[in-house]
């Protein structure tokens, strides 16, 4: 019963939280600049009326633009069953999860750029090409940071290896630990196009990234987009903020109430981030992203010591 | 099965009959001048039928895992002429078969002989006997039968390789095949002198019976020059990319899909036939195999060409093919039979997965190439409304190579990964855990070059007049193409099969009897994956449907590409292959060495001008003369190490920690 009840949970989050994120983002990043902001619920306005609107496609493009979407949407859906959420277990765990995880983003990004180069646009190639090129530099980040956790939890499903993240093992291994979570925070960040990797806001196709990889997609379509963009944000912060708060209440229900407040936290470390920073120069980035694995390269050889 | 109810007397028989008459299916087509295309029709008809009882009998060999031998009593100075069929030599049989069927297909309507009455006749004959030798290789028990299957696959091959010799490109593709192969058979020479030295015979010894004495490191050496330079192992991968970019397309699906898998299957065979490997055996493997498949597909990431783009990912598959050995063979010689039979189990599935995919590419790029009339990315565009067909089989087939799921790729990748990780779980200095990483960049790039492969010359708008009048190829192209592609969604979603076939053959070479807790189905939930991609589908089927219900409940209008406010953008404005990879090859300058010409703008109206970028084959073309200069330049090679990036430095503080980690008790 109680796991019917975790996978119902579970589900709801995913499908109701992730607009959430972008609202507290745009709140606190409002905060910081001294306006009022949209209200928290803003994003879930726009993707509702996204999908009322009429579409335009170019006349250059093929069924793949209109594909594009929809597997990238289904990719991200299919890695939301295989993640822990705080304390409690994933619907689908089985070992070796933690590669699929990783590989269904990897297939969500295939069909992302492909999309964007069916449109012939320069922009959106030029976006295209940015997807690519850094997120197989913030890959390797990633996969360092599965090598510390199988360690860590003597797993290879997520749904062990993020639980069984404790206060105990930040006691005995802080160093690393907090080494892994620098990584995890800028490959977070970098994945998901937040600043400062990618400004979701500018108003210039030259310097984006996402933003410019989906400039022709309009109604629906671009409603699913934006709706998996910020499904990946939860996801991957849902990792993060299982490594970096591995808080136990001891009740299912408190344990959901406080993954709740940490999503809602990590949104607003996003803003402030966003509040604080620049975007960096393009040709910094991968060094950054290089940076970022070799920081959960040193936290692996913490963890071996 | 089917050879116990007596429908086949005996594989190894029947394998030897689908093997001769493929040889000589060519055979009449040299006679049969007065009617072009006769002969061609004749050895399509004959290699598929011999291709299929060949794929019969190989995959009954696996299912029911045992050895066949066959003896010839053949009174030659060398020893018995001893054929045998094993799960490993079954296993590699399987893509010979298969592709042989269908590249000889394929060729009824991309090389047709009325069209190429000059070229046809040979292409078509030594497209045989080049599949024949490969059958035979693996047959064969005895070194200087091996040998001489090996020559006779060598030497036809580079007169496949040759078909198009008026052209100086090929010539000298041909050339350097024809030094490359060469050199490397001298190390087989010195294999199989040192083997015969070791046992007295011929004859190859039977598996796990040599002591690994002083000798064995020799022949270890010798058998990864001759099996490393046909496989195209990093450093001795010199001669592949030009050799397969230039051949006709079915021939590099043959040569990219299978040829390459000999020199994997010769390094097998002569690793196990000692006692236990030595541990830096499969160390030394593991660092050339890390070397090609990083290096491998930050190449391909760089190219124009697309069936070079193509040959230079083949670069990247095999290392990760040796990865798995190299892995397998270490945990084999400390004793690690768990971590050994998935390490093997994984390379021979990726082995496997790649004689499907990568042919599937070739043969689409043959119909691309017919299409646009070049091999240039930059130059096509637009093909998929022209092309419907071979776009899809395309993608799939990039989506596959990449190793994304749900497609094939992504199982075989899947094993590695796995074995790579339970390494981290528990072993006091899991180092193979770095090889986790090191496949995650590699696959990260991997999609980086194939996206560009895929959408530049499918998407977008036709560059030149020629791509936008391409035409779809006709059926004999596109059923080889639509039966891989099959294949490959198949053996994704449900691996299963492919996975016991080379669980088998991995089974087969480890010196311990198979215990079933080692198994990979018992070890791996892969139902669970078969789970997974029932749900994305599932995902993708619902959202499409939604999606497209709520598109064509709304108003639909077409219009241009938004170009940002400009008024008059032309195809030509198009980001070009060059300008997606640009980042990419900045970052690997070191490796890729582009030659460039950018032109400088001058004045307020400056003239055309021209921009050219071509990547250069950088061991080739920088190996030898470096070398020379080496002397002069090892003083200064302190000063390269003092260069001010950050991120660097702190790599070599982690490599030295590492290391020192691992040497000081």
């Amino acid at each position: 019963m109680a796991a019917i009840v975790d996978m119902v949970v579970h589900l709801l989050l995913v499908i109701l939280m992730p607009p959430l994120l972008l609202g507290v983002i745009g709140k606190t990043k409002a905060l910081f600049a001294g306006r009022v902001g949209a209200p928290f619920l803003q994003p879930y306005h726009d993707i509702i009326r996204l999908f009322r609107k009429g579409s335009v496609f170019s006349r250059t493009t093929t069924w793949l633009f209109r594909a594009g979407p929809v597997v990238t949407l289904a990719a991200t859906a299919t890695a939301a069953l295989l993640i822990p959420f705080g304390n409690h277990e994933a619907p689908v765990s089985f070992a070796g999860d933690a590669i699929l995880f990783a590989y269904l983003f990897g297939l969500g990004r295939f069909f992302t750029t492909v999309a964007a180069l069916d449109t012939g646009s320069s922009f959106e190639g030029m976006g295209a090409a940015r997807e690519v090129t850094f997120s197989c530099l913030a890959e390797p980040a990633l996969f360092f940071a599965l090598v510390t956790l199988a360690r860590v939890s003597d797993s290879l499903s997520l749904s062990t290896m993020l639980t069984r993240v404790s206060a105990d093992i930040w006691i005995g291994e802080g160093a690393s630990m907090l080494l892994l979570l620098s990584g995890l925070f800028i490959v977070l960040l970098s994945e998901n196009c937040r600043i400062p990797f990618d400004d979701p806001n500018t108003h210039l196709e030259l310097t984006m990234i996402h933003e410019v990889m989906v400039l022709d997609h309009s109604g629906p379509a671009f409603g699913c987009i934006l709706y998996g963009a910020a499904m990946k944000l939860f996801l991957l912060g849902a990792f993060f903020m299982n490594v970096a708060l591995p808080f136990k209440s001891g009740s299912a229900a408190g344990d959901w109430a406080f993954f709740i407040f940490s999503m809602i936290a990590l949104a607003v470390a996003v803003g402030v981030v966003e509040s604080v920073m620049a975007r960096l120069r393009l040709v910094r980035i991968p060094q950054l992203l290089v940076a970022a694995t070799v920081l959960t390269a040193f936290s692996m050889l913490l963890i071996l010591r | 099965m089917i050879f116990d109810s007596g429908i086949f007397p005996d594989p190894v028989i029947c394998l030897c009959a689908a093997a001769g008459t493929i040889a000589l299916s060519g055979f009449p087509g040299l006679f049969l001048s007065r009617s072009p295309g006769t002969g061609q029709r004749v050895a399509a008809l004959l290699s598929v039928l011999a291709s299929l009882t060949g794929l019969a009998a190989a995959v009954g060999l696996l299912l029911v895992p045992r050895s066949e031998t066959w003896l010839l009593d053949w009174n030659l100075p060398f020893g018995p002429c001893e054929l045998a069929a094993d799960p490993l030599s079954a296993l590699f049989l399987i893509p010979v078969f298969l592709i042989c069927g269908c590249g000889s297909l394929y060729a009824l309507a991309y090389w047709p002989g009325e069209a190429n009455r000059r070229t046809e006749p040979a292409l078509t004959f030594f497209f045989g006997l080049l599949s024949a030798s490969m059958a035979f290789l693996l047959l064969a028990r005895n070194g200087v039968l091996f040998l001489s299957a090996w020559e006779i696959m060598a030497i036809s091959g580079w007169f496949l390789l040759v078909t198009e010799h008026r052209e100086t490109e090929v010539r000298k593709a041909g050339i350097v095949y024809l030094v490359a192969t060469h050199t490397g058979t001298v190390g087989l020479f010195i294999l199989f002198a040192q083997l015969r030295a070791a046992t007295g015979t011929f004859v190859f010894p039977p598996l796990h019976s040599l002591d690994p004495a002083a000798g064995a490191s020799v022949m270890f050496l010798a058998a990864l020059i001759g099996f490393g330079a046909k496989s195209g192992l990093m450093p001795f991968h010199i001669w592949l990319p030009s050799a397969h970019a230039n051949a006709p397309s079915h021939v590099s699906a043959l040569l990219s899909g299978v040829m390459l898998k000999m020199g994997v299957y010769g390094m097998l065979r002569t690793l196990f036939f000692f006692r236990a490997p030595l541990p830096w055996w499969g160390i030394l493997l593991l660092v050339l195999g890390g070397a090609s498949t990083v290096l491998g597909i930050v190449f391909a990431s760089a190219q124009r060409d697309v069936k070079r783009l193509l040959a230079c990912s083949s670069i990247e598959n095999i290392g990760i093919i040796y990865l798995g050995i190299g892995a397998g063979v270490y945990a084999t010689a400390t004793g690690n039979a768990p971590l050994a039979l998935l390490c093997l189990a994984g390379a021979l599935l990726h082995a496997l997965n790649h004689s499907l995919f990568k042919p599937l590419l070739f043969l689409g790029s043959g119909a691309i190439i017919h299409a646009a009339g070049t091999r240039e990315l930059d130059r096509m565009g637009g093909l998929s409304r022209r092309l419907p067909w071979t776009s899809a089989f395309f993608l799939v087939g990039s989506v596959a190579i990449c190793g994304l799921p749900p497609l094939n790729g992504f199982a075989g990748e899947f094993l590695l990964y796995f074995s790579f990780l339970s390494e981290a779980r528990s072993a006091p200095v899991p180092w193979m855990a770095l090889l986790a990483p090191l496949l995650a960049l590699a696959g990260g790039i991997a999609v980086a070059s194939f996206v560009k492969a895929y959408g530049v010359a499918f998407l977008g708008a036709p560059r030149t007049q020629k791509a936008a009048r391409g035409h779809e190829s006709k059926w004999p192209m596109l059923a080889p193409m639509a039966l891989l592609a099959f294949l490959c969604i198949l053996f994704g979603v449900y691996p299963q099969p492919l996975v016991r076939l080379a669980e088998s053959a991995a089974g087969s070479v480890l010196p311990w009897p198979i215990v079933p807790e080692w198994r990979v189905a018992s070890r791996i939930p892969l139902e669970f994956l078969t789970g997974v991609w029932a749900f994305l589908l599932g995902g993708c089927l619902l959202a499409g449907i939604l999606y497209f219900r709520r598109i064509r409940a709304l108003p639909v209008a077409a219009s241009e590409t938004w170009g940002c406010g400009y008024l008059a953008p032309t195809p030509r404005m198009q980001y070009t292959g060059a300008s997606f990879s640009e980042i990419l090859t900045g970052l690997f300058a070191g490796a890729v060495r582009p030659s460039e010409n950018v032109p400088a703008i001058e004045g307020p109206t400056p003239h055309a001008s021209h921009y050219r970028f071509s990547p250069t084959e950088s061991l080739l073309e920088r190996g030898i003369l470096p070398a020379l200069s080496w002397v002069a330049g090892s003083f200064s090679l302190l000063r390269r190490f003092q260069h001010g990036q950050m991120n660097v430095y702190m790599l070599y503080i982690f490599v030295t920690l590492f290391l020192l980690m691992i040497w000081v008790p």
